[in-house]
């Protein structure tokens, strides 16, 4: 079952980077199109940190190895969706204009956070590899645990980007919050 | 005096001869404030300003009254009921009135103004508004000389409105301007744009539009004018005092605690045009600059 399920979820996690490409091909994007292109890959972003977050604790609930061997991929999909965003910004939206965006994250505080979590992605995804696994051992789960402060970080960048916590930021947090107190009680009963 | 339709400059004609269009607006600006001095200096240097399409400008709003997404207010505020509609104008004033907005439109007819729309988030449009000086109304109510600000209410009703179900804001909207700003010949009550009625997700059927602060200033759905001696808090103050002052002017060189206001995208442009400089009070610093003369806007943000 395996075979079918891990190319079916990676079929799947591509598609939001199918749907913005063509929006931008056909010029679908709006009114405001970067700024669709920022919050559309953004937000995927948090989708994917929900998503591999919630692996584990479907484990626990189904019995069902396969969540866990989707993780990873899941993860990966987190840093191709967190560096679109942070390509979009730089590249499209300030045009590579560096004297700006340093002032940005600097003085800007969602900012900072926000680039922050993507250089914490920056090790989980270059150890994401089989022989990384084995060549770190126990420290590799210790490392990997930063999924936690990515998640935390990305939820504070989406609440401080925001002019009102209502709703979708309050939303994402609440989900990230109940899947980090997930582990929690996990870690107790076991 | 010749009133310039919004028909005879649509965007259409600009993207076919933007030179034409330059000048055709420099014509209505002109014809619009005959005989009262009043050409908007945006209008007249920036050269690049062009109407927003319509679309744009209806479906993509701020309106926290049917949601926080910019499209939440097009697509919840259609039912809406604008009739009947009662504006109160009351406070430090010598004959208290209330004028149902029939009564409005007779007693002050609306003409065509093209203002820039400068958002606090970083976006802006350019819009033909239909809408008269706030000051006929306020002197009709005659301000006393306790009067030396206005205060904003706009109308609670969260059985049609939505997201005043919820505590984002402080509800009803409120909003304040010093009595001069109020009184300035830019600052007007809007009734309609595009030469049509205004639609509900614009603010129908009376909103406030003071085209050198950013947008948020601009209250919708007013249903009170209140002349008042101490300064108002307005509803963005109270949700975050550090980030909305008073005055919101729009000023290139104060950021808001959290996006830089250096710079703004515009709307309808494509995904490969680049922001565009702000520029002080909205570019309407020629008529308003000199109502804060000797103050620290760093500080009066």
């Amino acid at each position: 079952m395996i075979r079918f399920f891990k190319p079916s979820v990676f079929i799947l996690s591509i598609f939001p980077f199918l749907i913005i490409c063509y929006k931008i091909f056909y010029n679908e994007l709006g009114p405001e199109p970067v700024k669709e292109v920022t919050h559309f890959t953004g937000e995927w972003t948090l989708i994917f940190i929900c998503l591999t977050l919630s692996m584990s604790p479907l484990k626990r609930l189904t019995n069902f190895a396969f969540w866990v061997k989707t993780r990873r991929m899941l993860g990966l999909f987190v840093f191709f969706y967190a560096t679109l965003h942070l390509l979009t910004y730089i590249g499209i939206d300030y045009r590579f204009d560096w004297s700006q965006i340093l002032d940005d994250v600097v003085k800007k505080k969602y900012i900072f956070i926000g680039f922050s979590a993507w250089l914490l992605l920056i090790p989980l995804a270059a150890t994401s590899s089989q022989k990384m696994i084995k060549l770190l051992k126990q420290n590799w789960k210790k490392l990997h645990k930063l999924i936690y402060v990515i998640a935390i970080f990305g939820s504070l960048h989406y609440i401080w980007l925001s002019k009102s916590i209502f709703f979708k930021p309050l939303i994402y947090t609440s989900i990230i919050i109940l899947l980090l107190l997930a582990r929690i009680r996990f870690k107790k009963a076991s | 005096m010749k009133k310039i339709k919004y028909l005879e400059i649509t965007p259409e004609n600009i993207y076919k001869n933007r030179r034409k269009f330059v000048k055709n607006l420099g014509l209505a600006a002109g014809s619009m404030f005959l005989g009262q001095n009043l050409i908007t200096s945006a209008n007249a240097k920036n050269e690049e300003l062009k109407l927003t399409d319509y679309k744009y400008v209806t479906t993509y709003n701020n309106y926290y009254e049917f949601g926080t997404g910019k499209n939440h207010p097009v697509e919840r505020s259609q039912k809406f009921k604008t009739k009947p509609w009662d504006l109160v104008i009351d406070g430090e004033v010598e004959t208290p009135l209330t004028l149902s907005m029939e009564e409005v439109k007779l007693l002050f007819p609306s003409e065509e103004r093209i203002y820039k729309l400068r958002c606090v988030e970083g976006w802006s449009m350019v819009i033909p508004w239909l809408g008269f000086p706030l000051n006929k109304i306020l002197k009709k109510a005659s301000p006393t000389s306790k009067a030396k600000f206005v205060k904003f209410t706009s109308v609670l009703d969260p059985d049609q409105m939505i997201g005043q179900r919820y505590p984002i804001l402080d509800w009803p909207y409120k909003e304040g301007l010093r009595i001069d700003e109020a009184m300035h010949d830019l600052t007007i009550l809007v009734t309609g744009l595009y030469g049509k009625e205004l639609p509900n997700q614009n603010g129908s059927p009376l909103r406030l539009m003071v085209p050198w602060k950013y947008g948020f200033k601009s209250a919708k759905a007013i249903v009170n004018i209140k002349l008042v001696e101490k300064m108002p808090t307005s509803s963005w103050m109270k949700a975050s005092p550090m980030e909305y002052g008073f005055y919101s002017n729009v000023n290139p060189r104060v950021d808001h605690p959290r996006w830089s206001q250096a710079t703004e995208r515009v709307i309808g442009e494509s995904i490969i045009s680049p922001r565009i400089p702000t520029t002080m009070f909205n570019g309407y610093g020629d008529e308003v600059a000199s109502l804060y003369n000797g103050m620290d806007l760093k500080k009066y943000f």
